[in-house]
C-alpha cells in the first residue's frame, strides 16, 4: 500500500519535471493526473494511484505549498462530486479515458440532469423519454433546476426508456452532450436575485449508445450511486474548526462588541457547540469511509450541514439588526459557482434556504435515514407496482 | 366556567368591514404578481394604490381622531388594515406614514413644551390622515421602543445637520419627523421634502417591497413640533404603536404564507398522492397553523391595549413584537421548504414574504431584544 511518504515523493518527482512557475496550468494539471495524483484513491491510469482516501490531503498540500495550480474544485462541483465517482463505479473503460480526464483538470465542466417539473423528490417518476434510434438515442422533455447547465459540455441524465413498467425499471442513464441543437438552457432566477439553475429543454437532442452508463433499465440504481455521492459532496468535506457560516458570525462578534445581547450570545454559543459538534461527526464519518463507499451517513451530514447553514445565518442577520435590514446587489447574473463568502450576509440567509432542498430535501433525507439506517417501515406505496404510464399526476 | 364578559381579543363588526375594504382592494391592486413585477421598476411604491387606500377608504387616518381630519378609529382598526398589508406585502408606505409619523405627531398634540408647533402637528395629521401627504420618522427601522432619544441630528436655528440610516418609507415621504437636540435638549422637527439640505441616499434593502432610505441633513429647515420631554414621550409612542401594528402585519403575513403552502400541498403530487399526504409535512403545517392562531390572540392583544391606553401596554406589546416576528419568520421558511424547487425561485412570491418577514424581525426591535425588555417590564431579571 502506498503511504504518505511514497506520495510526497512521487508529487516531488512531478513537480522536479514540471515546474509551476514555468508550466502552464492545464499542462501541469494533466500531468498530474496522468502521473495519478490526482484523486488519489482512483485506480492508476485514471488519475490515482489505489492510495487510501485519506492521503488525499497529503497530496493536496504538497502540491499548495510549491505553487501549484488547483483544478478549481469549486468550478466543477458536479463533475469532481458525482460525475466522476459514477463514471468510476458503472463506466466502460472507453467512458474512463473519455471522460475522466478533462472533468478532474476542469477542462470540462458537468451538469445533473435529474429533476424535472413533476419529479424531484420522486425522481423515479420522470418524463423525459429516450427513445432508440440507429446507434443512439433520441431524447426529448424539461429538466429544470439545473445549475451549471450554462456552463457545462456534460450532463448527467436520466430519462425514460420504458413507460410501460414500474417507474423504477424503465429508466436508463446518460451522458448528455449539452453542446447541441437538441438542447436549449434559459436561465431561472432564485430567490437571491441571481441565477445559478436553469430550465433545460431537450427536443431531439442525440445521445450515442457508447454515452449510456449502465444497462438499459438499470438507471435508477445508477442514479442512487450519484445521489450517494452528490450528498456526500454537500455535506462532506473537511473543514477546520470555526469555517464556514459560524466563522462569519463568530468574526463579526468579536468585532463588533456593540452588537452583543445576552440573548445572541446563548445562540450563538449553542449553534457553536453544534457546528463543532457536526464537523467532528464529519471528520469521524471520513475516517470510517476512507476506504470504502459512501453510506447513509452522508445523509445525516447533508442534513446538519442544511439546518445550521440556516440557523446560523439567520442569527447573522438578526444580530447585524440596521445593516440587516439590506442586502448587496439583486441583479440578474448567472455564477459560475456558489460562493457564501463572496456575498453580504442577506445572501448568505437566502441562499442557504436552498441547502435543504437541492441534492434531496431534508424531508426526503430524514425518510432515507428512518428507513434505511433504523430500519423502520416505509410508508405503504401506491406507485410502485404500476406502469409508470398509469401512475396519478 | 364563567362566560368571559369582553370581546376585546376578537374581531368587531367595523373591523370585518375594515378587512374586506382592504382585502377588496388589495387583491385588485396588489396581487402578488403585480407586487412582483412592481418591486424592480422604476416605482416600487404603489403611490395610486396608496392615495385610494388613504383618501377613499381613510384607512391612513385610522389613528386620527375625526376633529383632526381623521377617521377617528383606533389601534384595533388599524391592527386589521396591517394584517391584510402583511396578507399581500404591499408597498404602501403604511408603517412609516399611517403609524410612525402619525403616531409621534398624536404624541405631539398637546404638546406643552412647543405651543407654536400645535398648528404644523394639526396640519400635518390632517395631510397624513388623507394621503394628501405622506410621512415618516426619522430613525432607522431597527430602532426599538426603549432605545434612548437619538443623538445623531443638531438643530440650531431651525436648521438641522446629521445623518439617519435605514428609514422606512423614506423614499415616498413628503416630510420626515426628525428627533433632533437643539438649544432646549430633544426636540421633535418636521422637515419638508424635497428639501434644500436634506437627501435621500438609496439603499439596496433586502426587503423589495418596504424599502428603507438613508436621509443626510445639512442645514435643512425644520419647523418644531415637540420639545424635551415631549419629544421622548413622542418617539416613544411611536415606536411601541409601531412595533404593535407590526405584529399585526406578522399576523397577515403569516396567514398567507400558512394558506399558500396549505393550497400547494394539497395539489402538488409526487409519489403518486399529494404531498400534504405524508405526516412530516402535515404535522409541520398543523404548527404553523398553532403559531399563527396563538400569533393573533397576541397582536389582538396588542393592538387592544394600544386602542384602550392600558397600563400594561408596553408589555403586551414586547409580547406580540417578540412572538410574531418569529412566527412570521417560521411561516415564509416553511413556505420556501414546503414549495421544494419552486420556492427558491424569484417568480414564486414566497422570497417577497421570506424577506418582508426577515426584516420586519429586525424592526422596532428584535425578538431578543423585546425580551430583554421584558424581563424588566415582568421582573424576571438576568442575573
Ligand atoms: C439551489 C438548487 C439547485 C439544484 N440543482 C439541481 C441540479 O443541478 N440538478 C437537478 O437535477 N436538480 C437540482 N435541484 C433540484 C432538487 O433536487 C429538487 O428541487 C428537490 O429534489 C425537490 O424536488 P421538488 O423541487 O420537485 O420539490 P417536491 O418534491 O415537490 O417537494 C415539495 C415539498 O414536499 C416535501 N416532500 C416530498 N415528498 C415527501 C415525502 N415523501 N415525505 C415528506 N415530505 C415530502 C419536500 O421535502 C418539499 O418540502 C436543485 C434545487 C435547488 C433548490
Amino acid at each position: 500500500m502506498i503511504d504518505a511518504d511514497e506520495l510526497r515523493r512521487r508529487v516531488r518527482d512531478l513537480l522536479a519535471e514540471h515546474d509551476p512557475a514555468t508550466t502552464d496550468r492545464i499542462d501541469l494539471l494533466r500531468a498530474r493526473f496522468d502521473a495519478g495524483l490526482a484523486w488519489v484513491h482512483f485506480p492508476p491510469g485514471l488519475g490515482g494511484c489505489d492510495a487510501p482516501r485519506a492521503l488525499q490531503q497529503v497530496v493536496d498540500t504538497e502540491f499548495d505549498a510549491a505553487g501549484a495550480p488547483d483544478n478549481a474544485p469549486r468550478s466543477n462541483v458536479i463533475g469532481l462530486g458525482m460525475a466522476g465517482p459514477t463514471i468510476l463505479r458503472v463506466g466502460t473503460p472507453e467512458q474512463q479515458q473519455r471522460f475522466l480526464r478533462p472533468l478532474w483538470t476542469g477542462e470540462e465542466i458537468w451538469c445533473q440532469l435529474f429533476s424535472e417539473p413533476g419529479a424531484g423528490s420522486d425522481l423515479a417518476t420522470l418524463a423525459t423519454r429516450a427513445v432508440p434510434d440507429g446507434d443512439g438515442w433520441v431524447v426529448d422533455g424539461q429538466k429544470v433546476w439545473t445549475s451549471l447547465a450554462h456552463l457545462a459540455r456534460w450532463a448527467l441524465l436520466v430519462a425514460r426508456t420504458d413507460p410501460d413498467v414500474p417507474k423504477h425499471q424503465g429508466l436508463t442513464y446518460f451522458v448528455l452532450d449539452m453542446d447541441q441543437p437538441g438542447v436549449e438552457v434559459r436561465p431561472l432566477r432564485q430567490i437571491t436575485g441571481e441565477a445559478e439553475f436553469n430550465e433545460v429543454f431537450l427536443a431531439g437532442a442525440r445521445i450515442p449508445d457508447a454515452h449510456r452508463l449502465g444497462d438499459v433499465g438499470e438507471g435508477w440504481g445508477v442514479a442512487q450511486t450519484t445521489l450517494m455521492n452528490e450528498r456526500v459532496a454537500i455535506g462532506g468535506s473537511a473543514t477546520p474548526r470555526e469555517s464556514g457560516m459560524i466563522g462569519e458570525v463568530a468574526q463579526t462578534w468579536r468585532q463588533r462588541p456593540e452588537l452583543r445581547t445576552p440573548g445572541l450570545h446563548d445562540r450563538l454559543l449553542r449553534l457553536w457547540v453544534e457546528t463543532e459538534a457536526v464537523r467532528l461527526t464529519g471528520e469521524r464519518n471520513r475516517q470510517l469511509l476512507a476506504a470504502g463507499s459512501p453510506g447513509p451517513e452522508g445523509s445525516a451530514s447533508k442534513l446538519a450541514f442544511a439546518r445550521l447553514n440556516q440557523a446560523v445565518s439567520g442569527l447573522e442577520v438578526e444580530l447585524l439588526g440596521e445593516e440587516g435590514l439590506r442586502y448587496d446587489d439583486w441583479s440578474m447574473r448567472r455564477p459560475a459557482e456558489t460562493d457564501f463568502f463572496a456575498r453580504g450576509p442577506g445572501y448568505r440567509y437566502l441562499r442557504a434556504k436552498g441547502n435543504s432542498i437541492e441534492g434531496g430535501t431534508s424531508e426526503i433525507l430524514r425518510n432515507i435515514i428512518a428507513e434505511r439506517v433504523l430500519g423502520l417501515p416505509a410508508e405503504p406505496r401506491t406507485d410502485v407496482d404500476v406502469a409508470w404510464k398509469e401512475l396519478p399526476r | 366556567m364563567s362566560e368571559p364578559t369582553t370581546r376585546d381579543l376578537l374581531y368587531g363588526e367595523v373591523e370585518d368591514d375594515v378587512r374586506a375594504s382592504a382585502r377588496k382592494l388589495l387583491a385588485d391592486r396588489c396581487a402578488t404578481d403585480a407586487v412582483l413585477a412592481r418591486c424592480e421598476s422604476d416605482e416600487p411604491y404603489d403611490l395610486a394604490t396608496w392615495r385610494t387606500l388613504s383618501a377613499e377608504l381613510g384607512f391612513a387616518g385610522l389613528l386620527v381622531p375625526e376633529a383632526d381630519g381623521g377617521a377617528g378609529a383606533s389601534a384595533r382598526e388599524a391592527a386589521v388594515v396591517a394584517e391584510e398589508l402583511g396578507r399581500s406585502v404591499a408597498p404602501l408606505p403604511f408603517l412609516g406614514s399611517a403609524v410612525l409619523a402619525t403616531s409621534a405627531l398624536l404624541a405631539c398634540k398637546d404638546s406643552q413644551t412647543c405651543p407654536q408647533g400645535r398648528a404644523v402637528v394639526r396640519e400635518l395629521l390632517a395631510a397624513l390622515g388623507d394621503g394628501s401627504r405622506t410621512g415618516t420618522l426619522a430613525v432607522p427601522l431597527s430602532t426599538a421602543p426603549g432605545a434612548g432619544f437619538p443623538d445623531a441630528v443638531r438643530a440650531t436655528g431651525g436648521c438641522l445637520t446629521g445623518r439617519v440610516g435605514s428609514v422606512v418609507d423614506l423614499d415616498v415621504a413628503d416630510v420626515v419627523l426628525v428627533g433632533a437636540t437643539d438649544e432646549d435638549g430633544p426636540a421633535l422637527y418636521a422637515v419638508d421634502l424635497p428639501g434644500s439640505g436634506a437627501t435621500r441616499h438609496p439603499v439596496v434593502s433586502l426587503d423589495l417591497t418596504r424599502r428603507v432610505t438613508d436621509l443626510e441633513l445639512d442645514g435643512a429647515a425644520g419647523r418644531r413640533v415637540a420639545g424635551a420631554a415631549d419629544a421622548e414621550v413622542a418617539l416613544h409612542a411611536a415606536l411601541t404603536t409601531g412595533a404593535g401594528l407590526l405584529a399585526a402585519e406578522q399576523l397577515g403575513l403569516a396567514e398567507w404564507c400558512l394558506d399558500t403552502t396549505v393550497e400547494f400541498a394539497k395539489t402538488r403530487y409526487q409519489f403518486g398522492r399529494p404531498i400534504g399526504s405524508f405526516q412530516a409535512l402535515k404535522h409541520r403545517l398543523a404548527d404553523v397553523w398553532a403559531a399563527v392562531s396563538t400569533a393573533r390572540s397576541v397582536a389582538r392583544a396588542a393592538a387592544n391595549a394600544l386602542a384602550t391606553g392600558a397600563a400594561d401596554t408596553e408589555l403586551v406589546v414586547a409580547v406580540a413584537a417578540a412572538y410574531c416576528s418569529d412566527t412570521a419568520v417560521l411561516a415564509a421558511e416553511e413556505c420556501v421548504q414546503l414549495h421544494g424547487g419552486i420556492g427558491m425561485t424569484w417568480e414564486h412570491p414566497a422570497h417577497l414574504y421570506l424577506c418582508r418577514a426577515k426584516t420586519s424581525q429586525l424592526a422596532l426591535g428584535t425578538p431578543d431584544g423585546h425580551r430583554a425588555t421584558l424581563a424588566e417590564l415582568a421582573n424576571l431579571p438576568a442575573t
